[in-house]
């Protein structure tokens, strides 16, 4: 997998690299607009991660020229400005997912590795499936071998969500704007409490659980090994 | 209508400006009374000294007459001196013993007026352009030896005429004078007061939290306008401080957050190659949990800041209120069970308010946070609309908050002393405030006996 950053500020830059590298990705950097469009001009990336104020050009405008140039690489814009209003418009522009600087090393690798899934996995699936865990998004129902869970609406949306993203980490944040369309922190970490109470119906009476609490970072639903 | 207007006047007659200006129309009332008075002796006593002093001149020259002509003398001067209309309103009558008339232009005695020497006063018949009038008059009578009588007297009607005319006249003027004072002390009151209550309106409304109104000025240099001048810079000065204060803490928060994340950054770099167990993990596990609640709190004012400047006035949009309180609600239901409270709704459908629904979002999960966290009990979400406002109330049956207190928490990093020892950073109900007043609204908190009510109050669409 090879990603693009797009950063002018070093410090930051540099943590993104190493970190990502380390991670397993191949990365190249340019610390202005017009280069980075240039580098990404070839299409050869999986995901562009791009700060949304840049020395030559700027991050929007960049995007902006690079979906006209009908290169869709999926794309995540860093910025300071955290309002909605700017979220907005960054989503806009072209981006596919906004953070909001400064972030964790592992918030951004959750998003990088949900986006380059997002590239991937086509949307027509009715039907999914981890293990002996299914989820029919046309009668909104779930079950587990042969048992049939009940699942409150927000509980849907909130295994949809896991299981789309199996066996990746996604972060509380991650979850609190997908499933809820909140963009704040609550104080409590109220996300725990739901998360807890899906696994009392998804985990509780079977050997194996699915759902793995990541510290540090979030959690991840996965098959057992 | 009635109720108002006396509400209104209850309200003038105790103020310090109505008590002033009724001091200032006493004064005045008593000095214009004091001169008119004055004037109208001087002048009726002017008149009278007039009256008696022709009197005297009459009768001393008839006394003159009698010493050196005798008793025909006087008749014959008498009559001469009666004889036409002088115009100068001289009555004369000079009679025998029996008091048979002599000489002089009054017909006959004046019935009932005695006949003893020394002054007299009685009416008279006069024809006056062939009319007959009973005209006042006033003067001595005289007893001459052998007993003949001499009648001096002056008609008076024109003297009191005038002296009616005098005090009518002060009268007029007096009442006049008392009319306008009266005025006067109440325009003066009325602007006296107007401008107190300049001044006090603007301290309400900086008391309310909008510092940077100030009372304004008329350009008149008086001593109302330095008042307002001198509150105006104190209140420039308090402004600055304040919002010094703020932008210190924010700026800390702002400058702070980045090498605060670059820290916790490389504190993850480091956990991707260690080992999953062991100690050293673990201690860097722990320092990426407090670097996270640092910059929670961190987040958390630079949120409140954000609400407070009304940078994101912006994002506001027609939204219902009762769905973003039931969101809220769904969010917390199972905190609540976790806890063993019930969280109970009553919320009314569709309460359209404008306003930016992320931060109202955070306001009523802050309070519901609070409520769970510190009330417990009971805790009741409700939405209501009346009379165009829109109101939202989180209430608990827990220990509450002293009244004394109340004002206290909506501070920043203001803790009381039983919640010290739970989780938080103090900035919960801070924001909830910057919101409210973002959304031009109110939040208010009270008594749910027992418990805490805390309201929000918005402009209904």
């Amino acid at each position: 997998m090879k990603l693009l950053v797009v950063e002018d500020d070093r410090e930051t830059a540099n943590y993104l690299v190493k970190g990502l590298s380390e991670s397993g990705y191949t990365v190249d950097q340019s610390g202005d607009g017009r280069e980075g469009l240039y580098l990404a001009s070839s299409g050869s990336y999986d995901a562009i991660i791009l700060d949304r104020m840049l020395p030559g050009m700027d991050g929007l405008a960049m995007l902006g020229a690079l979906r006209a140039a009908e290169i869709g690489t999926p794309s995540l814009i860093l910025s300071a400005l955290g309002s909605v209003d700017d979220r907005v418009k960054g989503l806009r522009a072209g981006g596919d997912d906004y953070l909001v600087k400064p972030f964790a090393f592992s918030e951004l690798l959750a998003r990088v590795e949900a986006l380059l899934r997002r590239g991937a996995a086509g949307t027509a699936t009715t039907k999914l499936r981890i293990a002996d865990l299914e989820l029919d998004l046309l009668t909104r129902s779930v079950k587990r071998g042969e048992t049939a869970i009940d699942l409150l609406p927000r509980e849907f949306q909130l295994l949809e969500y896991l299981m789309r993203n199996a066996g990746h980490v996604v972060t509380r944040t991650m979850l609190l704007e997908h499933v809820w369309d909140y963009h704040f922190d609550p104080q409590t970490n109220v996300i725990d409490v739901h998360v807890s109470r899906l696994r009392q119906k998804i985990d509780r009476n079977f050997e194996r659980p699915l759902i793995h609490t990541v510290r540090g970072a979030g959690y991840c639903l996965r098959a057992p090994d | 209508m009635l109720r108002r207007l006396l509400g209104q006047v209850r309200r003038l007659v105790k103020t310090h400006s109505f008590r002033l200006a009724s001091l200032y129309f006493v004064v005045f009332a008593v000095s214009v009374l004091g001169v008119l008075v004055f004037v109208y002796w001087t002048s009726a006593d002017f008149v009278e000294r007039q009256t008696q002093a022709t009197l005297d001149a009459e009768i001393a020259g008839l006394a003159e007459q009698y010493a050196q002509r005798g008793i025909s003398g006087l008749v014959q001067i008498v009559a001469a001196r009666s004889a036409g209309d002088r115009g100068d309103g001289m009555l004369y009558l000079v009679t025998d013993a029996d008091g048979h008339p002599l000489a002089g232009n009054i017909t006959g005695w004046p019935e009932g007026t005695p006949v003893a020497a020394g002054p007299v006063a009685f009416n008279v018949q006069i024809k006056v352009k062939g009319v007959t009038q009973t005209r006042p008059a006033q003067g001595a009578l005289i007893v001459i030896p052998d007993g003949y009588r001499l009648l001096v007297a002056r008609d008076i009607s024109d003297a009191a005429l005038y002296r009616e005319r005098i005090k009518m006249t002060l009268l007029w003027s007096g009442l006049v004078a008392l009319v306008v004072g009266l005025i006067g002390g109440a325009v003066m009151s009325r602007n006296l007061l107007r401008r107190v209550e300049q001044v006090n309106r603007t301290a309400e409304r900086v008391m309310g939290g909008n510092l940077s109104d100030r009372v304004p000025l008329r350009g008149s240099r008086d001593e109302f306008d330095q008042l307002a001048a001198n509150l105006n810079n104190m209140l420039d000065q308090i402004e600055r401080l304040m919002t010094g204060m703020r932008e210190v803490s924010d700026n800390i928060a702002h400058d702070l957050r980045t090498p605060l994340a670059r820290l916790r950054a490389r504190l993850e770099l480091s956990l991707i190659k260690a080992p999953e167990d062991g100690a050293q993990t673990e201690a860097v596990r722990a320092a990426i949990d407090e670097a996270d609640r640092l910059l929670a709190t961190f987040n958390a004012l630079l949120n409140i800041a954000e609400a407070e400047s009304g940078a994101r006035r912006s994002a506001a949009e027609p939204l219902d209120l009762a769905q973003t309180a039931r969101a809220a609600a769904e969010l917390y239901e199972p905190v609540a069970e976790e806890k063993g409270c019930a969280l109970k709704l009553d919320v009314e459908p569709g309460i359209m308010i404008r306003g930016d629904r992320h931060l109202l979002s955070q306001a009523v999960a802050n309070l519901l946070d609070n409520a769970l966290k510190y009330g417990g009990g009971e805790v009741l979400l409700s939405a209501h609309q009346q009379d165009g406002r829109a109101a939202l109330e989180v209430s608990d049956t827990g220990p509450g908050i002293p009244e004394e207190e109340r004002e206290a928490v909506f501070d920043r990093f203001v803790r009381l002393e039983p919640s010290r020892s739970t989780p938080g950073n103090g900035l919960g109900l801070s924001l909830v405030r910057a919101v409210a007043r973002l959304h031009n609204g109110t939040v208010a908190l009270g008594d749910n006996r027992p418990g805490l009510r805390v309201r929000l109050e918005f402009a209904a669409l």
